[in-house]
Formats: C-alpha cells, structure tokens, sequence
C-alpha cells in the first residue's frame, strides 16, 4: 500500500522534507519520524487536547491532520517554546504554580496556552477556562493550571510594561 | 558558615517535610522531555495491534489470516492456537481466576483479544487488522448480572467440572454457573434481629455504575527479548513493575533474574494501569518469537472497552436506628458485575476489596456484609479507580444511606452523622466489619467544616429557595450535598494482604554518597503523585541532608528493591514508611561515627536537624556532610565503611484518612443543567509531606469524583455493545466545567506510622463522589425523592424531576 508522497516542513525552526503516505497522521510524524515526543497522544479523536501544536499561527490538534494537509506548514511544538537555558513564561509558570501532575497533558495545554495568550493576553479566569476547553487534564482538576496560565498573562503583560 | 544559621533557617534549607516544595519532575515534564512508554523507539521495534471482537459472546468458527500475512510488512498474525503450545493462550489474573489472552475457542465481551498483528509500524498493522477474517457464531448475551444468576447460558464453560459440576472458585463454593464467589463479613442473624427489634429502618437499592479510570495516557507496552544474553527487558505502563516481572516470570517461565521490567514515566494511572493485560504478554511472545522489539500501545477506545473498568456494584442496604437516631445496625448485600473473567486487582484475601469498610465514620455495633461476584458479557476489571479496593463503593453506599436514614428520621443529615460519628476516644476503633481503625477525630472535622461553609446559612437559603420554587419565583433547586467519609489505605500488612502470594510490604534502599548527596530507590511509581519530590522531603527530614541533593529513583526491577508498586494510597504509608525507616538506619549509623569523630560515647550525641550534636554543648557537632565523608574516607574501629541502607516495611495496620465535604449545587429543573457553586473539603490524612502536593492531589481527586458523579459512565446495550467507548460519549469533564474547591485540613497523625502519614491521593475521590451525588438528591428532598442513581447527568436529573411532577 505504499503510495510515499514527498513533504515539507517547518518544525521548531527547522525545514524537514520526507517521504510518506499522505494518510499518515501529523502527530505520528511529529512524534516518529521526527522525535517530537513532546506532545502526545491521548485519544486520536480531537478530544483531548495532548496533542496539540501550533500549525501556521493556529492552535491544532495534530492527531486529526494527515500529514498532506500540513505540507508546507509552519509547526511549533512544546519542544520549539522554551529552552532549558530559558524557559517561556508558561513552563515556568506551570513549575510555580503545580498545573501538572503525571505531566502528560502538559505539552499540549501549555503550547495551547501559548496560542490563548497571544489571542488574548489579558484573559478572565472565564475566558482562560473557555479557552482551554479543548485539552482535557485528568489529574489537576484544571485549578492550578488556570492560576498558572493567569499567572503568566500577568508576569508577560509585565514584562512587556516594563519594555515599554 | 553553617554555623552561624538558626535551627529554624537550618531546617528550612533542608527542603524537608511539610514544606510546599516545587517539584522536581516538572522540568522535563514541562519542556516536552517526559519519557512515556510510547517514546520509546528502538531500533528494528515492531509494532502489534489487536483484531478485537464485535460480539459481546460468540464462538468462533475460524480465522483467517491469510490476506492480512500477505500484506506487505506484516511479520505475524498470532492467535490462540500459535499460544497454546506454550500455554499462554490464557493466563492468571490477579483474582485468582484466569482470563484469555487471545479468544479460544469464543469471546466474552465485545473488544476482546482474538489476534494480534506483528507489523512494521502502526499503519501496516491497522491495515492487516481489517483484513483478519473471523467467522463469529453469536450467542445469546448476558449484561445483567441478576439475568446472569438466573440464565442456563453459560459463560465460562472452562469452569465447569466433570459432567456440568460446579467445582468450588478461588473464594470458595459457587452458587450457579455464572456465579464467581459469596464473600461475608460481619454477623448475619445478630444483625437481622437488630433490624427485625428496631424502631427506625431505612432501606434502599444503590447503583454504583460501571466506569473506567481513563487516564490520559493509554496502556502499552515494549518488549525486547534479547536472544543473545537471554535477557527480556520489559518497558511499559506498570503501577506494579515488581509484581509484573514475576507474573511474567511465572507465566513465560523465563527465571526473574533474566526479566527486566521498567515503567517510564507514566502519564495518570488511576487503578488503569496495576493489572496484566493480553497486550503485555502477546508483546513479549512476539518480541521472543522475532526475536526484535515489539511496542503495543492500546488506543483510546480500547482503553475503555477493554482494560480496567472500574465499579458496577449492585448494593441494597438497610439500616437501622432509633428514634433518636442512635444507628443501631448495617445490613448490605452486593450482587457485583464482574464481567466475563475475574480480573479485580484485590488483594487474594479480600474477593470484593475492603467493602467492609462500609460501616464508614460511624459506630455501628452491629453490621453484615454479603458480595456475590457474578459473570456476565462484559468486559473484565473491576479495578479501584482512584481509591483503595473497593473504597469508593463503600463510602457511597454509607453516605447515601445515612441520608435516606435521615429521610425516614426527618432528621437533619448533619446532625445524624454528628451524633454516630465514633468519638476521638474511641480510637483504635474496632468495626463491626473486623477493622481497627487508627486514628480520628470526626466531630472536630465535622463542625470546623459546617461552620467554613456557614451550614445553617446554607439551609435556611434551601428552604426559602423551596417557597420560591413553589410560588412559581425560581425554577432552580439548591442542594446541599455532604460527606463524612473514612478511607481504609496503605495495604497492607502481609499477614492478611497479599496479591498472587506476594506480601504487600514496600521497600526503599538509600545510598549516601560521599560528599553528602544521596540517592534512593522505592518499590513503588509514580504516576503523577510527584514521588521524587516528596519521598526526598521525608528523607531530608529523617537524615539531614537537602531534599535536593537526594535523587528518587523508581520503576526499574532490575535497580529498585522489590515492591508492590503504587495504588490504593500505598506509597506513603507503605514505601513512605520504609523510606523514613531507611533513613532511620542511616540516621544510626550516621550517630556512631559522629561520636568516634567527636571523639564521645554515641549515647552522647544527639541528631539535630542536620548535624549530630553533643549533648549539652551544642557548639561540638558534625554535620550529616561531614559524617558522609568520613563514611567514606576514616577507618573507624567496629564500623564498616560506606553509608547504605535498605528498609522492607511490613505495615502494623491499614491507615484510615478521613475527610469532611460540603457541596452546594444549584440545579436547573428545566434543563437537569446542575451548577457547582461551592465546594470545601477537609481532608485529614495525618502528617502533612508537601501541602502543595496534596492540594494538587484533592483537586485532581474532586474532579474525578465530579466526572462520576455527574456523567461518566460505560453503559452497554442488551447485545453488550459498548455504548461509551469514545471521549465524544465517555464524560471527561474540562476546565469549562470544573469549579474552584475550597481546601482545608485537620491533622490527626497515624500513631502505627513512623511519620505518621495516612495518604490523601485518593481520599478526594472517595469522599466527592458521595458528596456530588448527595447534593443531587439533596435538591429534591423536599419534593420526596429519597435516592435516584448516578450518573446524574442532564438528562437524568431532567427526568428525576420529570418523575416527581416538578415540571407542571
Ligand atoms: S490525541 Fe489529539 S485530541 Fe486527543
Ligand atoms: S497532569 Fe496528568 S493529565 Fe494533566
């Protein structure tokens, strides 16, 4: 059944170009083929958030986007927010602030919290929950991963005072 | 330097217990660099998937492989005939009963294992699955246990003795074909008769329905049998991985020393992941037959169709009381839906876990217990979802019943559980049901939290909101939902609990490095609970070093001490104990040298903090830093060098945490749409490690509880198809639908543990799901509904008040 299609990507930076089935899922090759293991895999039918990634600007959950839809796409994934030399406001808040436990949502939630806070970076506590419906957590109760992120919003809108 | 500290500033630098320290986890977790099972990627690795059924009962007549083997990359098509030579087409489960790895002969419940495809990755595999031909022949389905008691349909004809005889189970004698096991606790005739002569009985049939733990990572699994050094190396999704390595010894027959099992990290666990699944052992037959590494990993809908469900507890009650409210008698009986194998995780001794827990917070003298397992057309489980064996059952059943007493009483539900709570001097507390329980202080509990949520407030907002119902104001109803639960954790002691013959004892061993860090190894695994954090902090504490210069480490058979691994809140009061008990020796040993380099006797020194002193001049000391080293580099007389300890902890007892709950809910009688609008919990779960940590856990808890409580559910129809086996049908509830919780505690520390630790991870669960549901029926009290079964969601609670003639 190989009918191998050649693609391109940019993930994190970096242009990729492979061959693959076009069916092929993105967060298979985000997680296979090129070892972004970072965001993951929790239901495979929009669901859950964890696998969530930024796809040309836009919050998207990579398990339901065949790779031929992603051709030519600009992708970030948590591996491309921070470094361990600097970490984005979000990693750190999500430390401060205990939004994680067996941490396997986390990527997903904070590269989807990233994309939240660019649309709306000052957000109620409403807007914060209504926004990060789409990514389910099944140890936090979502509680201390809301304080995170309003945290951040208001350590980023800081900082961006105090730039000005 | 460190001279000049004050003991407090010394302490603190220690990182130590009680301290809301940050988690070292989170760093990788954050960055993306967790490593979860299905992050492995080895080299030549296969991957397998599972042809499951459709029917919930079928023979089968054949199977066909052939299209699928002739699809390019496809390297096997294992099934039940290709396991039975080396007898693992079936194998043990944990409840003394035997469960089918690939379909012989017939299916059970829908989604089981009939083959597993080998392939070269995940697409091919998918692929060939569909091209396995099965020709099923149906047979009549079973889903409800009651028919099952009743049917001449027979679900596990393996069972059957010679000429259709009924040969006793692994509990003792079975009633019917489809029957598994009676189990009884307690008085049976005393309690009838207390019943039969009391002033006041209140009966009542409570559903605890079939759910599933659904962590957000699914179960899987990479085996790698390395046929050179004849060594298996076994990486997966285990909250067991010591007692996985010896089910697999025991049932590969490759000797333990050659197995290595390894939980990565591990993305929630729940009670999910503590049970052996086909997958794991036809990964290992696959990777020993290839002779590469073979990684299956389930996909959602078979996570909740087929691994660990969680619950189906038929239970009917009758309590008794007197007028004054005084409860005088339990009588529960639970017919317990275990679907088509035993595959409860319990401990042996206990067939339906520590149900008889359900006497709860009250001194009831006199009570009875009877649990009838029973076989039906669904899947296999029955494991503890987020509570110790059967905990949650058992604090629903009580909690609902004490409020349908209430009912019959007329009485006020907090004022009854006031005046049956067991008092502070009572404790230990011996339970009609045969537990001693440890420690408590209920009332004290009891009226801090009425009192946080101003409760005679709350009723008299109740009441006027009933006459504004009435006069037609308001068209929503408040309840107010409450709980006092008693948890029963930390198996346990190895003279009643074992799995498969194994002790539940749990172990740590430390390694004091010579310049003064540490690293220590647990029997247990964290799956979220943030272990590396908190087991540094006791250890901090107990031997004077900081938390962060001693490493955790946990999961890997072939370095951890051997250990029953993490669930049923065992990892604080079992390993937690054996880790302060290691310390311990540490600590001992740390003495004798400190006196030789202070040249004094070792009853002369004493440990402070970080340092041994000398007593009565405290300005002579070594610190733990010091003694390290001289561990390592003085050769002192009588002692040998190093600085290591190992613990293996045999647990005096249970601990039993306890918690006081409030909920207040508005509901929408229209639309059955219910609003959370506060929620305070007051956990008692003794010493405190890590607050930050266990409020994390409480949140996390409560959410679960709500999740049940109010809408998740696997239900099936008549033909035993899986009607939620998908996140669009299974209820996860999101951050739209989650409230703040209010936290709070009491401290009663457990006197039998050496830090006097109890546990909270589950206690959240156990003590929420009664108290949502309690809320629910709260609502409608004064409209006469004395109990309706969860889940209550919208569409439930819509018909609850549809049946009481409250919409016109
Ligand atoms: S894996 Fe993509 S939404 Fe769940
Ligand atoms: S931290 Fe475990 S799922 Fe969110």
């Amino acid at each position: 059944m190989s009918n191998k299609k050649h693609f391109k990507l940019t993930v994190n930076g970096e242009e990729q170009e492979f061959l693959a089935e076009p069916r092929e899922l993105l967060i298979h090759t985000l997680r296979e083929r090129l070892r972004q293991t970072g965001p993951h895999i929790g239901c495979e039918t929009s669901h859950c958030g964890a696998c969530t990634v930024t796809m040309n600007g836009k919050s998207v959950k990579a398990c339901t986007v065949f790779v031929a839809q992603a051709d030519g796409a600009d992708i970030t994934t948590i591996e491309g927010l921070g470094n361990p030399d600097s970490l984005h406001v979000l990693q750190e808040a999500f430390k401060e602030h205990h939004g994680l436990q067996c941490g396997f949502c986390t990527p997903g939630m904070i590269t989807r919290a990233s994309k939240l806070l660019e649309e709306n970076p000052t957000p109620t506590e409403e807007e914060v929950r209504f926004g990060m419906a789409g990514n389910i957590c099944r140890c936090t109760g979502y509680q201390n991963i809301v304080k995170s992120i309003l945290a951040a919003a208001s350590e980023m809108n800081a900082a961006k005072e105090a730039a000005e | 330097m460190n001279k000049e500290l004050t003991r407090e500033e010394r302490t603190d630098a220690l990182g130590g217990m009680g301290c809301k320290r940050k988690r070292v986890e989170d760093a990788r977790f954050t960055q993306g660099k967790g490593n979860y099972v299905d992050d492995i990627k080895l080299p030549g690795m296969l991957q397998g998937d599972f042809v499951r059924s459709p029917y919930a009962h079928a023979r089968i007549k054949s199977i066909d492989s052939s299209a699928a083997m002739a699809l390019d990359g496809v390297i096997a098509v294992l099934t039940a005939e290709d396991l039975a030579p080396l007898g693992l087409h079936w194998m043990p489960t944990l409840a003394g009963d035997k469960q089918m790895v690939l379909a012989d002969g017939k299916v059970l419940f829908q989604g089981q294992e009939v083959a597993f495809v080998v392939a070269k990755d995940r697409y091919i595999a998918a692929d060939a699955v569909e091209l396995v031909e099965v020709d099923y022949e149906e047979l009549p389905v079973l889903t409800d246990p009651f028919a099952a008691m009743e049917s001449d349909v027979v679900l596990r004809e393996d069972l059957l003795g010679e000429g259709g005889s009924l040969p006793d189970g692994a509990h003792g004698p079975r009633k019917h074909p489809n029957h598994i096991f009676t189990w009884e606790v307690g008085e049976k005739d005393a309690t009838e008769q207390v019943l039969d002569e009391a002033d006041v009985v209140a009966e009542e049939t409570v559903y605890y329905h079939r759910t599933h733990p659904c962590p957000l990572e699914t179960c899987g699994c990479v085996a790698s049998m390395d046929k050179v050094n004849g060594k298996l190396t076994l990486h997966g999704t285990f909250q067991a991985p010591h007692a996985i390595r010896t089910v697999v010894s025991l049932i590969s027959g490759i000797e333990e020393h050659n197995i290595r099992v390894i939980s990565p990290d591990i993305g929630g666990g729940f009670g999910n992941k503590v049970g052996a699944y086909p997958g794991y052992v036809c990964s290992v037959v696959a990777s020993i037959v290839t002779g590469v590494p073979v990684k299956w990993v389930e996909d959602r809908m078979e996570n909740l169709m087929t691994t660990a469900f969680a619950r189906d507890y038929h239970m009917t009650g009758k309590i008794s009381a007197t007028k004054e409210g005084k409860i005088t008698g339990l009588h529960c009986h639970v017919t317990a839906d275990h679907g088509g194998f035993d595959a409860c995780a319990d401990p042996t001794k206990f067939p339906a876990g520590f149900m008889n827990i359900c006497t709860g917070s009250y001194d009831i003298p006199t009570a009875y217990l009877a649990v009838d397992g029973v076989y039906t057309n669904k899947a296999p489980g029955g494991v503890s979802y987020r509570c110790s064996f059967r905990v949650t059952e058992a604090a629903y059943f009580i909690e609902r019943m004490v409020e349908v007493l209430a009912i019959e009483l007329n009485m006020d539900a907090a004022e009854l559980r006031r005046i049956n709570f067991i008092k502070k001097e009572q404790f230990p507390y011996q339970s009609a049901l045969g537990w001693e329980y440890d420690s408590g202080d209920y009332h004290t509990a009891w009226d801090k939290a009425l009192k946080a949520v101003d409760y005679d407030g709350l009723r008299a907002e109740q009441a006027q909101r009933v006459e504004d119902f009435k006069a037609g104001k308001t068209r929503k109803l408040m309840g107010v939902g409450l709980t006092h639960f008693t948890e029963i954790v930390g198996a346990g002691p190895v003279k009643n609990c074992d799995i498969l013959g194994l002790g539940m004892f749990d172990s740590c061993e430390i390694r004091i490095h010579p310049t003064g860090s540490a690293i220590a190894r647990l029997g247990t695994i964290s799956q979220g609970q943030g272990h590396a954090t908190t087991f540094a902090q006791i250890l901090a504490t107990e031997i004077g070093l900081p938390a962060d210069s001693i490493t955790i480490e946990e999961g890997d058979t072939d370095t951890a001490p051997y250990g029953l691994g993490t669930y049923g809140s065992r990892s604080t009061p079992v390993a937690g104990a054996a880790t302060a008990m290691a310390g311990r020796k540490i600590r001992a040993k740390a003495q004798m040298i400190a006196a030789y380099l202070l040249e004094v006797h070792d009853d002369d020194v004493e440990f402070d903090v970080d340092r041994f002193v000398v007593k009565g001049a405290p300005e002579k000391f070594k610190t733990m830093k010091e003694i390290a080293f001289a561990a390592y580099n003085q050769a002192i007389p009588g002692i040998e060098p190093g600085l290591e300890a190992v613990s293996y902890y045999d647990p005096p007892n249970m601990t039993y945490p306890f918690g006081a709950y409030v909920c207040v809910m508005d509901i929408d009688v229209d639309t059955g749409v219910t609003d959370i609008r506060r929620f305070y919990a007051l956990d008692d779960c003794g010493t405190r490690i890590n607050p930050m940590i266990i409020e994390g856990q409480v949140h996390g808890g409560l959410t679960e509880a709500l999740a049940v409580a109010l809408g998740q559910e696997i239900a099936y129809d008549d033909m035993g198809n899986v009607k939620t086996g998908t996140l669009m049908d299974f209820f996860l509830p999101t951050a739209w639908e989650v409230p703040n919780y209010e936290t709070d505690h009491t401290v009663t520390p457990s006197p039998h543990h050496p830090i006097g630790a109890k546990g909270v991870g589950e206690s959240p669960h156990v003590g929420g799901v009664p108290c949502f549901s309690n809320a629910v029926n709260d609502a409608f009290r004064a409209f006469g509904l004395r109990h309706t079964n969860m889940p209550h969601d919208h569409w439930r609670i819509w018909k609850t008040a549809n049946d009481l003639g409250l919409h016109g």
